[in-house]
């Protein structure tokens, strides 16, 4: 598959690659990959970074090395929505053991795996940033902080209703 | 109420907004900076101020923009590290999505006094959203001359740059968050040559905290002799503690360096006591990286001194009986937490986080963490104890970037004051899956090993 950017993806890569001196556009590649994996199906695979280097000048490998160092980027497809729950010293003594048990009884997955209707991602990561507000979880741009069983379950079901409708 | 520089106007209704922002007395210190000072004695007020950077390692503010290089015709840059990523630490967090424009204004007179005219604020990937609100400052503050070419008429020229990193604890050691600024692999340099000298670009760079440059808005509102007459010794101003772990009420508290731990752990100002009236185990007072301290050490140091939320009377004692200050990640551990497992968190995210550039870290890490959950789940000997320690030991000291004593330290430190958790845990295989170790005699006072 080749991947193209629409106007207004090109629009913003631009504005990005504007943030850096002049011939220093690889300085842009960590914003661009998150451009190019949120533009497209939520992952990166060979042929978009290989898109992002030319679009940067700069050699494939340059970006895959970047890609697969940063673990925001996935270097594998990934449901629609990516439970990111923190697993973290903090998290754990506010209660996240429960928490992560619960969404994989939910969802039926575990931790790494994605629902058969490809709607779920589970994934177990380290420290957010948010140990005041644990147990918490990351999906796409927002934190779902305070977690309880409850809210778990109100929160797959808001995600679930967006895809059904 | 104790004293407030940072977070006094926290509260006042849609101050993220420039407008009120302004007209709570906001962009006042650039005014005075650009208009009333130069760059040189910008940096003598924030030497007088005595502020120590705020990121971790309380290096003096002043003296780091001193040793900036100037060579002729070489543009320099100001980067303001927000990648917090250290576990329990979240306040950068909070002053930048509920005070961006304070940010901003610290930036501004900041990259004055440096020289600098394109400033960068690398910010960890998940902080998606505080991303937004920090561009859409930047265009308040742009549209009302704060920013942009010839600012406030002086001829200065200041660009203010959100970089998004994209989840590697690693980023926030600044020579490694230059890499990531360059497009590269998070990989922390060898110095020399320090950034100061060859930083973003081989340019001349300055890498400070967020609530470091926050802080220069009071230093130069009020004059640095005046910031530091609070606080105490070589404490001064005030510091953003984030709270969090078995207390009444987690969250982000602005101290100034004199109260107790005691009274910031137990009055209602604060954590406000233990949850659900429990009683205080264990604390890890300056981010996960510092050494974990029981109860009794906390509250008070080895010689039955008051021990302060300060940087010297945290670190009373050495690591033998104190801790640090740090970042101010403030985790507290209720009776019912078990140390050895909190261990094993923190030595998983340490073996996750390490770049993997020096085999006593890459190694060390991975050992460390296998052994702790061999012990977790039963199958621990005695001898593994020792192991561990001897693995750390190894470690520190031994590496390119400090990540390797900071995954070192929390290890020495659990085994140093709970050694006895470990062996209940190793002699009681099955016991252990089910129960915990509890509080035991960590109320009372502790052998300290020689
Ligand atoms: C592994 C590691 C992670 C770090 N993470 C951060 C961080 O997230 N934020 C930060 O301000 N400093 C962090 N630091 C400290 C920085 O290297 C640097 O000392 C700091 O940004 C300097 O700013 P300051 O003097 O204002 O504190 C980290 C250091 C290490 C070794
Ligand atoms: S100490 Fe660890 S994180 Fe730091 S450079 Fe070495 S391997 Fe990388
Ligand atoms: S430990 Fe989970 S957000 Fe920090």
């Amino acid at each position: 598959m080749t991947y193209t950017f629409n106007e207004t993806q090109m629009a913003e890569l631009n504005r990005l690659v504007a943030h850096y001196p002049e011939g220093k556009q690889k300085s842009a590649l960590l914003p661009a990959l998150h451009l190019a994996q949120d533009s497209f199906d939520g992952w990166l695979p060979t042929e978009l970074m290989d898109y992002v280097a030319s679009l940067l000048h700069i050699e494939p490998i340059e970006v895959y090395e970047v890609a697969s160092f940063y673990s925001m980027f996935n270097l594998k497809p990934v449901g629609k929505f990516i439970f990111e729950v923190c697993q973290t010293g903090p998290c754990m003594i506010s209660g996240s053991d429960d928490i992560i048990a619960y969404i994989q009884q939910q969802l039926a997955i575990k931790p790494g795996e994605t629902t058969k209707d490809g709607v779920f991602t589970l994934k177990l990561v380290e420290c957010l940033g948010a140990c005041g507000y644990a147990p918490m979880m990351q999906v796409g741009k927002i934190f779902r902080e305070h977690l309880t069983k409850e809210k778990v379950d109100s929160i797959i079901a808001e995600y679930r209703a967006t895809v059904t409708k | 109420m104790g004293v407030k520089l940072l977070l006094d106007k926290a509260n006042v209704p849609e101050i993220r907004g420039y407008e009120v922002y302004r007209r709570e007395g906001g962009y006042r210190s650039v005014e005075k900076a650009l208009k009333e000072m130069n760059p040189e004695s910008i940096v003598e007020e924030v030497k007088k101020s005595g502020l120590r950077g705020r990121g971790g390692a309380g290096f003096p503010t002043g003296m780091k923009w001193s040793f900036i290089a100037k060579p002729e015709g070489v543009p320099r840059h100001l980067v303001c590290n927000a990648d917090e990523s250290e576990p329990g630490t979240f306040k950068d967090r909070y002053l930048m999505e509920f005070l961006p424009h304070l940010l901003l204004e610290g930036l501004i007179v900041s990259s004055f006094a440096l020289g600098a005219n394109d400033t960068y604020i690398y910010i960890r990937g998940e902080y998606a959203w505080i991303t937004d609100i920090l561009e859409e400052a930047i265009n308040e503050a742009k549209a009302n001359g704060w920013l942009g070419k010839n600012i406030l008429g002086t001829g200065f020229e200041c660009n203010i740059y959100v970089h998004r990193g994209a989840g590697a604890y690693i980023c926030g050691e600044e020579t490694a968050l230059i890499e990531s600024l360059e497009g590269k692999r998070g990989n922390p340099r060898i110095k020399p040559p320090f950034p100061a000298i060859q930083g973003v670009w081989q340019r001349p760079t300055v890498v400070n905290n967020v609530e470091t440059l926050a802080a220069i808005v009071p230093i130069i509102n009020m004059g640095g002799e005046e910031y530091a007459k609070i606080g105490i010794g070589r404490s001064t101003g005030t510091k953003l503690i984030s709270a969090c772990g078995n207390i009444n009420k987690p969250g982000v508290y602005e101290i100034d360096m004199t109260i107790s731990v005691e009274e910031f752990i137990y009055s209602d100002e604060y954590c406000g006591g233990i949850k659900g009236g429990k009683q205080l185990k264990a604390c890890i007072p300056g981010g996960s990286s510092v050494p974990i301290l029981p109860a009794n050490l906390l509250l008070k140091t080895a010689t039955g001194e008051t021990r302060y939320m300060n940087y010297e009377s945290l670190s009373d004692g050495g690591f033998a009986t104190g801790s640090m200050l740090g970042s101010g990640g403030f985790i507290v551990l209720d009776e019912d937490q078990c140390i050895v497992k909190n261990t094993l968190t923190l030595a998983r995210f340490y073996r996750h986080e390490s770049c993997g550039q020096c085999s006593p870290c890459r190694e060390g890490t991975g050992w460390m963490e296998k052994i702790l959950h061999k012990i977790e789940h039963g199958h621990g000997t005695i001898a593994d104890i020792d192991l561990l320690w001897d693995i750390q030991r190894k470690i520190e000291g031994n590496t390119i970037c400090p990540l390797g004593d900071a995954a070192a330290w929390p290890v020495a430190a659990a085994i140093r004051h709970f050694r006895d958790e470990f062996e209940w845990h190793i002699n009681n295989p099955v016991l252990s899956q089910t129960s915990n170790f509890g509080l035991q005699h960590y109320a009372d006072p502790i052998h300290v090993p020689a």
